[in-house]
């Protein structure tokens, strides 16, 4: 086919990706910028669903949260934001929308793990006579680890991937490709920025994947047969 | 907000709400929605149709439900503006890239859910339909789909709200329904015209959601008796306690 050619002979051609065009420039703004909205999410995120979590409570409002968030369009809210007096201050307004769509499902599978770590062990920690922090640090949150780990899985690839509407928006990152691709009709450009983008976001699971089981605080003593757990799946970007 | 008689129209002040906007542009609105929910209906209609053989194909041969979740959450992965870029050299710029692009999406979610709620059909049932003589199909369609049905519903249910929440990015090759409106109302700073689209586009979403809900209940209403009846017990429970 044609443009699996052209983006082939795009991709090859090293002015494609030198200058503040080029891919790696856009490669750079798109990590910094997933980055920072990875750290800041995961920062609201987590203390608060630790803490609702230890507590049992609250959960009707991070399931809720998380439905919620597939109702509302990323591009509407990015533009909306360009738009508001935020969208003078360069990729704001891109952060903003970023943090906003990747706290529902960090908070939602945190939440979940640490109600579904055994009520039982936790009990019988508790028995023994583990305070509050212990029973956290040491119990309940190498308990829901998997359950965390899958939320902020599913995060950053939301966040890698909704990165790239950015562009439409206005902002930075691989998606600028696409869209000048699309603004020129350079077909080859289109198919060349979605292919970077799509083994980027594909990259970044994978990376995951392998430090989720690297990371593991109770590597090789959790049960092989884990039975399916829940997962929480939001489109790549809406 | 909008100006009084004589002041200048809120059209002229670039407010963000304008009922002006609304009288004046209502066709371009109407226009947008319509193509909108063409463009959901029809990506979650299809989804579902390739969902459900390749769920039972997964279900029947335990060989191939590795290959087919793992291919369809890869193409979860992919983003959306992505996704849409690469469908485009193949179909051109048509609503079939978006409609394609979409349906991609909502295999996973189906996939998963229809699979989730015929997993979760007793056994007992599954042999009791068997033991009344029912063959494969039959079972199928008379007893393990009625009881997947609320999974199955929870699947449509998220697979359309994000269908419609995504549509909007058709945009970029022009099938994008009220994202249209919102790219237009993007490139020449027109804030009423952002606004209501995105507004237009969660009620969409949310009816939609609310639809498919009303759908499950009339469904399923063997489900109402249940509650009923667990209700009915847990008061009898009650009495019986307060009366010993």
């Amino acid at each position: 086919m044609g443009a699996i050619a052209g983006s082939w002979q795009w991709l090859t051609t090293a002015a494609n990706w030198a200058g503040e065009k080029g891919v790696w420039h856009r490669l750079a703004e798109h990590l910094w910028l997933s980055a920072l909205c990875l750290a800041l999410s995961t920062l609201i995120a987590l203390p608060v669903a630790l803490w609702l979590g230890h507590l049992g409570k609250g959960g009707a409002l991070a399931v809720n949260l998380s439905n919620m968030g597939r109702a509302v369009p990323t591009f509407a809210v990015l533009v909306l934001l360009t738009l508001s007096p935020l969208g003078r201050h360069g990729d704001w307004p891109t952060v903003i929308a970023l943090v906003l769509f990747a706290v529902p499902p960090l908070l939602t599978n945190a939440y979940l793990g640490m109600r579904e770590a055994d009520r039982d062990v936790v009990e019988a920690a508790r028995g023994m006579g583990m305070s509050g922090p212990q029973l956290l640090l040491r119990v309940e949150i190498p308990l829901a680890y998997p359950l965390i780990m899958t939320g902020l899985r599913s995060a950053t690839v939301q966040v890698v991937a909704t990165a790239t509407l950015a562009a439409l928006a206005g902002g930075g990152g691989l998606g600028r490709i696409i869209t000048a691709g699309f603004g020129n009709y350079d077909t080859a450009q289109v198919v060349a920025g979605a292919l970077l983008v799509a083994v980027l976001a594909l990259t970044v699971e994978g990376v995951l994947v392998l430090a989720e089981r690297l990371l593991d605080p109770m590597r090789g003593r959790r049960r092989a047969a884990r039975t399916g757990r829940p997962h929480s799946t939001r489109p790549a970007s809406s | 907000m909008s100006g009084g008689a004589g002041g200048p129209s809120c059209l002229e002040t670039n407010d963000w709400i304008c009922g002006e906007y609304l009288r004046t542009r209502s066709q371009e609105l109407v226009d947008a929605t319509v193509q909108h929910i063409g463009i959901t209906a029809v990506s979650v209609a299809i989804g579902l149709l390739i969902a459900f053989p390749l769920a039972l194909v997964a279900r029947r041969w335990r060989g191939a439900a590795g290959p087919v979740l793992g291919l369809t959450t890869v193409l979860y992965t992919v983003p959306s503006l992505a996704m849409f870029a690469l469908l485009t050299p193949v179909f051109g710029v048509s609503a079939s890239v978006v409609v394609t692009g979409l349906v991609l999406y909502s295999l996973t979610i189906l996939v998963r859910n229809i699979l989730a709620g015929l997993a979760a059909v007793p056994a007992e049932v599954r042999e009791a339909a068997r033991g009344m003589g029912y063959g494969p199909a039959r079972l199928l369609y008379e007893v393990e789909l009625p009881l997947a049905l609320p999974a199955l519903v929870a699947g449509v249910r998220i697979a359309t709200v994000s269908t419609v929440a995504m549509t909007t990015i058709g945009s970029v090759v022009g099938y994008g329904g009220l994202g249209n409106l919102i790219a237009s109302g993007m490139e020449g700073f027109f804030k009423a015209e952002v606004l209501t689209a995105s507004v237009l586009c969660v009620l969409l979403a949310l009816l939609a959601d609310l639809l498919l809900m009303g759908l499950q209940w009339l469904l399923t209403p063997w489900t109402r008796a249940q509650k009923r009846a667990k209700g009915r017990a847990r008061r009898v429970a009650r009495v019986a306690k307060a009366v010993a």
